[in-house]
């Protein structure tokens, strides 16, 4: 057996059994995006939902548009008593040939969608029953646009996110337990180079920050989510990879100043969180004011993240990751020579 | 002892934390397959020396010489065939007792199997497949001896590997040492129990505040103190009057359950003794490294 597979086995047995770190590396995450991926789940997607008594062929075409949601009542008075309510902004009443909307005026934007779309139906029938071909034709087509559906922003920042916690976390704790134990001294005695023993320790972060990706991106392609990937998801595996080895980076960077665990969580905590805030883990960055937008470009998980959303689900090509990619790694370079410089065996 | 043959040589080496010297000039030589002891209370300076003999410190100032090579700075070279037991036992998280071993060996390219077979020398094996969290102290300070030997090494640093232990571990842990001794190894060790240091050593440095203030033979050490041997009777049996007076005795007190008698001859001093038939529970304590450190250091040792 080599040192460097048996440290990398020792390593992930470590990890492994630490019930704590599994907890944060994978239900913690997993925890927000259910929740913000229910929560969010129909926002901005609200079909108006009004009353309607009565059938006939304008209600049919209604309902096969799907443009409005129908709740039925066999009396006009339960309907309009909805309406006065306010539990419903209109009322379809339909008798025979006779179309008639009961709207609330409270709300005006509501109203008027329901009243421009039931006008449309009964214009377009009465056209039909004419028999004359129409003079004007409409044509209408639907344009993609930036705007994100939340659960197809919420995967990659959280998933971004999770990753660059367990990646610095892993790294700053295993830094300073060794030394405070002497794992280090240990191991500074013994014929093996710091390279393996550090490359192993990162292999072991490269590989949760694998399954990591595996298991939210499964989660959340689950049904109730509805997340769909586009096309070079498969992209999103060396960014994977860089990002691990950048806030690995910053790990031990935490780790050679902090001198107890408690310390080292906290600073973690500290680097790790407002950078979380400010690079669109729960809501995209372009919602956030322009200085803002700015502010978080200094970030490398910010343009991890946007790597991520580019390649997950913006269906952008592999030129997508050249910048976050430039950016992770010179960040590893900076910190982890950094860290190098400042890295203590002892206490 | 010439130098090519030893394994240790350390010369004038000095180490200081601020304005405490805790080494101050020490110099020594340990051969080849020699059991060598280093004796002294808390502070004395007994991990520095040893850390610095090992590498892991850096001397102020002073000549380290480990196995014909200087082990500062870190020297791969040295490091497969030199084995360390830290005074702080250093175990990788979570992992059992077997397989600690084995990490260990691994980084000495020792295999899984030899590596496991320690635990037989050290009496875990029923421990195997214990997290080293769950070890007693004692088992703790026996894996980690095990960990440093894993790897067969030539030169055997040892910090305090009997603290910790009951009786029948450390006897046991004595047979282990003196198999590997058996075996041409040198093994450099550190304790506070001097009757230990005494049974196992070839020769012992005595250490108090950074310095060596003597190094020989325990046996050598002991003979050079002419001190008094103690005769212990049953309070009684002989009045204190009468023994002072036997040919021989320096001095004689009483304390509440026995008699002590102080004497540098103790062949006249039994014979009167057995004269009267006063042999019965009789107790002849001769001195031992105890009485040496307290001579060397002028105050009680306290282990
Ligand atoms: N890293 C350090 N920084 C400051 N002082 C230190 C350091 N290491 C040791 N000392 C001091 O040096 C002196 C010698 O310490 P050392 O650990 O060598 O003693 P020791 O003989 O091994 O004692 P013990 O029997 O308690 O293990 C002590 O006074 C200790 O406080
Ligand atoms: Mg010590």
């Amino acid at each position: 057996m080599t040192a460097f597979k048996t440290l990398s086995v020792a390593m992930l047995k470590g990890f492994v059994r630490d019930k704590v770190t599994l907890f944060f590396t994978f239900l913690f995450p997993l925890m927000f995006l259910v929740i913000f991926g229910l929560v969010l789940r129909d926002a901005g997607t609200d079909r108006t939902r009004i009353a309607l008594v009565g059938d006939g062929p304008i209600v049919s075409a209604l309902r096969d548009s799907g443009t409005l949601e129908f709740e039925s009542y066999d009396d006009e008075n339960a309907a309009v008593r909805k309406v006065e309510d306010g539990d419903l902004p209109a009322a379809l009443i339909v008798r025979g040939q006779e179309v008639d909307v009961r709207y609330a005026q409270s709300d005006q934007v509501e109203s008027a969608t329901v009243l421009g779309i039931v006008n449309g139906f009964v214009d377009k029938a009465n056209l039909a029953a004419t028999g004359q071909p129409p003079r004007f034709t409409f044509v209408s087509q639907k344009v993609e646009d930036a705007t994100l559906e939340p659960i197809q922003y919420l995967t990659p920042g959280i998933l971004s996110w999770g990753v660059a916690v367990s990646a610095v976390f892993g790294s700053a704790l295993t830094l300073v337990s060794w030394r405070r134990k002497q794992v280090l001294r240990r191991i500074r005695l013994a014929p093996v180079s710091t390279t393996s023993v550090l490359s192993s320790r990162i292999i072991v972060s490269a590989g949760v920050a694998l399954l990591q990706g595996a298991i939210f991106i499964g989660i959340a392609s689950l049904p109730v989510f509805g997340l769909r990937l586009s096309g070079h998801w498969w992209l999103a595996i060396p960014l994977l990879l860089l990002g691990t080895i950048a806030f690995f980076a910053l790990g031990m960077l935490v780790g050679a100043f902090a001198k107890t665990e408690e310390a080292a969580s906290a600073a973690a905590n500290i680097v790790v969180l407002p950078m979380a805030f400010l690079s669109g883990t729960f809501f995209p960055v372009d919602r956030a004011p322009a200085w803002l937008q700015v502010v978080s470009e200094i970030f490398p998980l910010r343009h991890m993240n946007d790597g991520m959303l580019d390649v997950l689900v913006r269906g952008k090509g592999i030129e997508a990751l050249a910048v976050p990619a430039a950016v992770l790694v010179g960040f590893s370079l900076v910190v982890g020579f950094v860290a190098s410089r400042v890295f203590k065996w002892e206490e | 002892m010439t130098e090519e043959r030893a394994a240790v040589v350390v010369r004038d080496v000095r180490k200081s934390y601020g304005e405490l010297k805790a080494v101050d000039g020490v110099s020594f030589t340990v051969a080849e397959g020699e059991f060598f002891g280093i004796l002294g209370p808390n502070g004395a300076g007994k991990t520095t020396t040893l850390e610095i003999v090992e590498g892991l410190r850096e001397p102020d100032s002073g000549e380290v010489r480990l196995l014909g090579e200087s082990p500062w700075p870190r020297n791969v070279k040295l490091l497969p065939r030199i084995g360390v037991q830290l005074q702080a036992s250093s175990f990788f998280e979570k992992l059992t007792a077997k397989e600690q071993l084995q990490t260990f060996g691994s980084l000495y390219g020792v295999s899984h199997g030899t590596a496991a077979d320690m635990l037989e020398l050290v009496g875990l094996a029923d421990k195997a497949n214990e997290q080293e969290n769950k070890l007693s102290g004692g088992q703790r300070q026996r894996l980690s001896i095990a960990c440093a030997l894993v790897h067969d090494p030539d030169v055997v640093f040892l910090d305090e590997p009997t603290a910790a232990l009951d009786p029948q571990a450390r006897r046991n842990l004595w047979d282990v040492l003196r198999a590997i001794k058996e075996r041409g190894k040198t093994i450099v060790y550190t304790t506070h129990y001097l009757d230990e240091a005494e049974i196992l050593c070839d020769r012992v440095a005595i250490m108090d505040t950074g310095r060596i203030l003597a190094l020989d033979r325990p046996a050598v050490l002991v003979r050079g103190l002419d001190a008094p041997t103690h005769v212990t009777l049953q309070k009684g049996v002989v009045p204190v009057a009468d023994a002072v007076a036997m040919e021989g005795v320096e001095e004689a007190h009483e304390d509440e359950v026995s008699l002590t008698i102080s004497t540098r001859r103790p062949a006249p001093v039994l014979s009167a003794l057995a004269e009267r038939g006063a042999l019965d529970g009789l107790q002849v304590r001769t001195a031992t490294l105890e009485d040496v450190f307290l001579t060397l250091t002028g105050r009680e040792y306290r282990a």
